[in-house]
């Protein structure tokens, strides 16, 4: 296990040195740089240089990547054009946000996805099964975004509610008030979920089908053990592990949907920060928070690969 | 056990008295309801927007002071939003801009993606790791922050991308196909591109990894063939029907990746009728703020609809080509669980 580890975390530096070069890359292609944008319309050619030697913009390719990457490491990642505030204080005001929203939405995901998918594969056919199935791909297809903004409308015509967050923009943490904060975070944190759940619960019907045909299963049958503990104890531990790995690939669409779902539900985290500055073309705080949501999704993948060797030996022997 | 001396009984019997083809496209219409309905979704999609210009009944872009923001009616069937435009109307516009991106995404996606895999795949060595290595890469990016960073890239005004497509390709600046700002569409389109692309390479590879050691390929290589002439003529064609599917699962991806993006605001820009721009700016606050509903359910109706019809053709052709999933008619619940084998 031990070398399993050490041999994923130096396959990482290059994937993550690869990353972090196509990121900064990406966004030299942009004709024009930063400091014409933050020069604005009445600019001379001295004013624009001087910008230029201040952002370090006159120093050739590489030096500038150095120069960034060390900043990255070191935990400066740098200021916004327009704010001038530093991306890493806007991060630790919003990464409570981000990160209750996308905790919660993980957690929402796995409740409203397992048991179902457990559910509809030990009773195939039944009713239970069909309301599973097709629920599951109903909140496949209706995108999350139209959900928000649905949950808001109607919400608001219906019952007169409101996220309490929508008049201010400001949320209060979980332990100042958890009513209030399960009020903004339960519906963002909900629409986020409902796809990553329709995923997993397909993906524990049919690995849970899969599994209930093999001999052990069987066996246990035979013991006469009741249902529960063949399903739940027998079934279920072995049909988790592809799970698992699915779960790896949703990461990467709760970062993604943050941005969406901060968006609609008006909750200032990392997401909204990123779109905001795409939107103002705010480059270098765009650049360092595609970083960011890589090297989360990165981190998160190898976290999902090292579970899966520990519960299943034999995947490091592969 | 039991199954496998099954499959082949019931192989016969249909061979010996194969009904008409409509009789047996009925049966399976029968028994995948959901599926006949996916493909009336689909159907619709293509429909509308094929036929945006013949079957809209107004003009979607037409202002109209007298009829703001009037609710469901007898004339304007989904109502009309802030400036007098007719919803229903942009709705069916809608559908093109959606099958538009989608079609043309999809087609450079799969095929820039197809060139790459089967490159990668069957030269090996130095062009394999070159090409998988930066696949790796941008997988390690989360799809959306992708698909934003590639967005904000080429979709910049002066963007090489965007030049390059203006000088060089006879791709229209102006209105093309009834949309105004067609090129602005194309660039979208390009980048969703983009992103399937890295998608497609992936799986193709693996496919052509596992074509190349057939002995087919020996012999045309004995023969004299070039590597040209191998991957165009023998790889490829093995890989087409995989490269369809594959268009076929990204082409509902790349439409909901459309409305997601002008749904942040960075996609499809503002008059044009696209249900992800529709979803946002005014119109999101009148439904959200004033009650306006009808301006904001109808497109997004639209696209679930469109997402939901491909997700559930989809399930259908899987049932059918993989029984297993199936569940139903494996006999009844718990009870039948060890017994189901071996008997």
């Amino acid at each position: 296990m031990r070398d399993f580890i050490i041999r994923r975390l130096l396959l990482l530096a290059p994937i993550m040195l690869g990353v972090s070069f196509l990121t900064f890359a990406i966004f030299r292609v942009i004709p024009g740089d930063a400091a014409v944008i933050i020069c604005g319309f009445q600019c001379t050619p001295e004013t624009l240089h001087d910008i230029r030697h201040e952002l370090g913009l006159d120093e050739p390719f590489y030096e500038q990547y150095g120069d960034w990457l060390k900043g990255v490491v070191t935990g400066d990642l740098g200021e916004s054009y327009h704010t001038k505030l530093s991306v890493t204080s806007e991060l630790e005001s919003r990464l409570p946000v981000t990160a209750e929203l996308t905790i919660m939405a993980l957690i929402l995901a796995l409740v409203l996805g397992i048991p179902p998918g457990v559910l509809s594969a030990v009773r195939p056919g039944t009713m239970a099964d069909w309301v599973a199935r097709f629920s599951s791909v109903l909140w496949l297809s209706v995108p999350n975004f139209y959900l928000g903004i649905l949950i808001i409308t109607f919400g608001a015509t219906w019952f007169g509610w409101s996220p309490p967050n929508f008049a201010t923009g400001e949320t209060v943490g979980f332990f100042e008030d958890p009513w209030r904060n399960l009020q903004t975070f339960f519906f963002p944190a909900l629409v986020l979920a409902l796809a990553i759940a329709a995923v997993i619960m397909r993906l524990t019907r049919s690995s849970m089908l899969e599994v209930m045909r093999n001999d052990y299963i069987r066996t246990a049958w035979s013991k006469g053990l009741r249902e529960r503990a063949v399903v739940w104890r027998h079934a279920l531990k072995n049909a988790m592990i592809p799970v698992l790995t699915i779960i790896g690939v949703q990461v990467g669409l709760l970062i993604g949907g943050s941005v969406i779902i901060e968006s609609v539900f008006a909750l200032n985290g990392i997401g909204f920060y990123l779109l905001v500055a795409i939107l103002s073309r705010d480059l270098l705080v765009v650049q360092s928070l595609v970083l960011l949501f890589a090297v989360t999704f990165v981190v998160a993948n190898l976290v999902v690969d090292l579970a899966y060797a520990w519960l299943d030996p034999r995947i490091r022997y592969g | 056990m039991a199954q496998e001396i099954a499959a082949p009984l019931e192989f016969e019997r249909v061979v010996l008295s194969r009904p008409p083809a409509w009789v047996r496209i009925w049966a399976l219409a029968r028994r995948h309801p959901l599926g006949v309905f996916g493909l009336l979704c689909v159907a619709l999609l293509f429909f509308c927007g094929i036929l945006a210009g013949v079957i809209s009944p107004y003009d979607p872009y037409f202002i109209n002071g007298s009829h703001i923001k009037e609710a469901p009616t007898l004339a304007h069937p989904f109502g009309t939003d802030r400036l007098g435009r007719d919803v229903l109307s942009r709705t069916i516009w809608g559908a093109r801009i959606s099958l538009l991106v989608g079609m043309v995404s999809v087609l450079f996606g799969v095929t820039i993606g197809t060139f790459f895999g089967v490159l990668s795949g069957y030269l090996g060595k130095l062009a394999d790791s070159v090409i998988q290595r930066t696949v790796d890469i941008l997988l390690a990016f989360p799809p959306v922050v992708l698909l934003l960073a590639i967005i904000t890239v080429i979709g910049d005004e002066d963007s090489a991308v965007r030049r390059f497509l203006t000088d060089y390709t006879p791709i229209p600046d102006g209105t093309f196909l009834g949309v105004p700002v067609f090129l602005d569409i194309f660039v979208i389109a390009i980048g969703i591109g983009i992103a399937v692309a890295v998608g497609t390479a992936r799986v193709v590879r693996g496919a052509v990894l596992s074509l190349k050691e057939n002995v087919y390929i020996d012999a045309a290589r004995a023969m004299g063939a070039s590597d040209w002439r191998i991957m165009t003529r023998h790889i490829f064609p093995n890989v087409a029907s995989l490269v369809v599917v594959l268009g076929s699962v990204f082409l509902p991806i790349a439409i909901l990746a459309e409305a997601a993006i002008s749904f942040l605001g960075i996609g499809v820009p503002d008059p044009t009728p696209s249900w992800g721009a529709d979803l946002t700016g005014p119109n999101r606050t009148d439904a959200t703020n004033n009650g306006v509903w009808w301006v904001v359910f109808f497109p997004g109706l639209a696209l679930s609809l469109v997402v939901l019809g491909f997700n559930m053709l989809g399930d259908a052709f899987r049932d059918i080509s993989d029984p297993r999933l199936r569940g139903g008619g494996l006999g009844p619940g718990p009870g039948s669980g060890p017994s189901r084998r071996g008997l």
